[in-house]
């Protein structure tokens, strides 16, 4: 195994280090180190941050290898900066049951570029009917501890609060995509002043807001974790707030996009723009920055959502929501934080790894602790070449945007998956 | 000129009345004998008709043809749309074809958006899902003109499902533009609440339509589908006409030069009684044939015809 010696490196913004990593691990850091046999990366001007963790990744297989493979999704993963991705349950077939979950966690792990942790369905096939074999999931050998039917809300309050109950019998936390469909049938963007001008369907902010609500006191009732996926709106925000200072076991994530872009793209009628929740308004963005920034939303997760160039080539209404966010989650962060490396390291590495209970990722690169980072310039800016991406689809709403930072290396337990910006293998 | 008609909002004043002043010029080639300029002549324009819509389709296939155009009519039913092409192959289609303008008729809002980026004639959106119709707004625009003698200054009340409606949001956009006030009146659940700040800040609301009438030089009612009882927008087609249908008793509150004016298909018992609809103050019939002189002129100007 190559050992790495990382000259002056800034560590979470602290002032330039070395860094040797040997075996997998963090071997020593400090001023000055030497190592003969290891293999010198001058790191001056770079920022080492815990490798990034991802709550919320769609990588498509099993069932649409088309879009994105566990590979595909992997490799731009490692490019973004992250060690380790919760793949979200929504493939054909639904990771439903331990046989899938094992086999997407045995694709991750041959692709070998970052930690593929598997998300199971809490129901039956994202149905919404009866709870899937939440247990033999957690038993597995992907040891599933995060549960979501996202794309769907549990929207049956009955069967919500058994999902949140059942769970804790192995420290298991349900992610919500809180959407009340009796209040969003045909919506296609966010209601309001824009909605009204396009003549497209609105999906009103209570929508997220109302199973929010419900879902704290739910997990409050039965002392349950929760954790809220994609939060888009300032209401919701407020709801999180309330329940947070009241002591309950929530945590939430906003996506890269919701913390950038309006409602306004929709006028375009490109559906790249089409995400769901839909992108709101400029008040929600300053809301959701705000609790990111305070802690009333724990993590940024990319809900990274590949679609064939067909699914989004099309009118607005028969394109499917999603968009790429994996390769360019740090630049958001980095133009929406500025280079605050600790909050960003929170956000987007230690609280995602802790919620994910992934004990290897989400560390400060230190003695002793496995070697997974990832190498930022701070100082790079990039244009957005949808093609120029290593996800197997191009479906980014940031082509042709100036953003600023650029990952130069990714380690993941010690072995290098990006170097000098590009892919390794 | 512009290039494409996607929106009320694609023209200003100007423009919007330099198309009025063409159709009526284009008017007098229907009391012709012979029904036809050569204005067009050797252009190709498609009729792009993803809804069924035969007063729509044969007003542009008239307007084409009296500019002596080349019509193509391609229809979403028994073409290769029902064999799951994309828009963007049959744009791409059309546009090998030589298509000059594309007159699109869709279910999906924005379509005729994204026709315009892969088709390199101009694009006349014909309505798109729950959006807009340009066309109707300027042939009602033409219309209030014609029987009225103005446009600025007007009061215009529509009436009905907002909400859904690409009429009334065209209505909004150009009558706005050209000076004259709107009112929307219908139940709250069809009338969304921010439409003055989304289309145009004038524009006011109302619950009432008794008490709007009186005030009113136009009134504007706008098909209410019945399938919307269904989803909860109001509680029964009877409970819709006695509060927001135009009957003749409501017809005579309105001052005497009002006119009331209705896009097309009706439903008779729902939003507008017989009497109202055949009245001497219904622009109805006038509307179809004001249809035919608007599109002309929008395909003339759009076409370039004034530059040959």
């Amino acid at each position: 195994m190559t050992a790495y010696l990382i000259r002056n490196v800034s560590v979470v913004g602290a002032e330039p280090t070395d860094l040797l990593i040997r075996d997998g691990l963090v071997a020593e850091a400090g001023a000055g180190l030497t190592a003969p046999d290891a293999t010198v990366l001058d790191a001056t001007g770079l920022v080492a941050l815990p490798g990034l963790v991802d709550l919320h990744t769609h990588l498509r297989e099993p069932g649409r290898e088309d879009a994105e493979t566990v590979e595909s999704g992997s490799r731009a993963a490692a490019l973004g900066g992250y060690t380790a991705v919760c793949a979200m349950a929504n493939t054909s077939p639904v990771a439903d049951t331990a046989g899938v979950v094992e086999q997407v966690w045995r694709l991750g792990r041959e692709a070998g570029l970052v930690d593929v942790q598997p998300i199971g369905a809490v129901t039956v096939g994202l149905a919404g009917e009866r709870l899937a074999e939440l247990g033999a999931m957690a038993d597995s050998a992907a040891r599933v501890r995060i549960f979501s039917d996202d794309g769907h809300c549990v929207a049956d309050p009955r069967l919500m609060r058994r999902a949140l109950e059942y769970v804790k019998a192995f420290d298991g936390v349900v992610a919500q995509h809180a959407e009340e469909p009796r209040l969003t049938e045909g919506a296609q963007m966010h209601e309001g002043e824009v909605s009204t001008r396009l003549g497209l369907a609105g999906w009103p902010a209570v929508a997220e807001e109302a199973i929010i609500a419900r879902d704290v006191l739910l997990a409050e009732h039965v002392g349950s974790r929760l954790h809220i996926c994609h939060v888009s709106t300032a209401g919701s925000v407020e709801v999180l707030r309330q329940a947070k200072t009241r002591g309950v076991r929530v945590t939430a994530e906003v996506t890269p996009h919701h913390l950038l872009l309006t409602d306004e793209k929709a006028a375009s009628y490109d559906p790249v723009f089409k995400v769901n929740p839909p992108l709101r308004t400029a008040t929600d963005i300053a809301a959701l920055r705000a609790a990111l920034a305070d802690g009333v939303i724990d993590i940024i997760a990319t809900d990274h959502a590949p679609h064939a160039v067909e699914d989004k080539e099309c009118e607005w209404a028969y394109a499917r929501p999603g968009m790429l966010g994996l390769e360019t989650a740090l630049s958001i962060a980095l133009d929406v934080l500025g280079p605050q490396w600790d909050l960003i390291a929170e956000r987007m590495s230690r609280a995602p790894a802790r919620i994910a209970g992934l004990d290897s990722h989400g560390l400060d690169p230190a003695p002793g602790v496995p070697a997974n980072l990832t190498l930022v310039d701070p100082a790079a800016r990039r244009v957005i070449e949808p093609a120029e991406l290593a996800s197997r689809s191009r479906n980014t709403p940031y082509a042709r945007m100036t953003l600023p930072g650029r990952i130069v290396a990714t380690f993941l337990r010690g072995e290098p998956t990006v170097l000098d910006g590009k892919a390794v293998k | 000129m512009i290039r494409h008609l996607l929106s009320g909002a694609d023209l200003d004043a100007a423009t919007a009345t330099q198309i009025l002043d063409t159709a009526a010029e284009m008017a007098t080639v229907a009391g012709r004998e012979v029904k036809k300029l050569p204005a067009l002549r050797g252009r190709t324009v498609v009729n792009l008709f993803y809804e069924d819509s035969t007063r729509t389709r044969i007003s542009f296939e008239a307007a084409a043809k009296r500019l002596s155009a080349d019509v193509i009519n391609f229809s979403a039913k028994g073409s290769s749309v029902t064999k799951g092409e994309s828009l963007k192959d049959t744009a791409l289609t059309l546009q090998a074809m030589g298509a000059d303008a594309v007159v699109v008729r869709h279910p999906a809002s924005g379509a005729p958006h994204r026709l315009a980026n892969w088709v390199d004639g101009s694009v006349v959106n014909a309505g798109d899902g729950t959006h807009e119709h340009p066309t109707q707004a300027l042939l009602d625009a033409y219309t209030m003109r014609a029987r009225l003698g103005r446009l600025a200054g007007l009061h215009v009340a529509i009436v009905g499902d907002v909400l859904h409606s690409r009429v009334a949001r065209s209505n909004v956009l150009l009558l706005s533009t050209l000076g004259a006030k709107v009112t929307l009146v219908g139940p709250p659940t069809l009338i969304p609440v921010d439409i003055p700040q989304a289309l145009a800040p004038g524009t006011d609301v109302s619950y009432d339509l008794d008490a709007v009438l009186p005030g009113v030089d136009v009134v504007m009612m706008l098909r209410v589908q019945r399938e919307r009882m269904g989803d909860s927008y109001f509680p029964s087609a009877r409970e819709y006409a006695r509060r927001y249908g135009l009957d003749g008793p409501r017809m005579r509150r309105l001052p005497e030069h009002a006119i009331v004016m209705h896009p097309g298909p009706m439903n008779r018992g729902m939003e507008i009684t017989a009497e109202v609809a055949d009245s001497p103050r219904s622009t109805i019939v006038e509307q179809v044939a004001n249809g035919v002189s608007v599109r002309m002129a929008v395909l003339y100007l759009l076409l370039g015809g004034n530059n040959r």
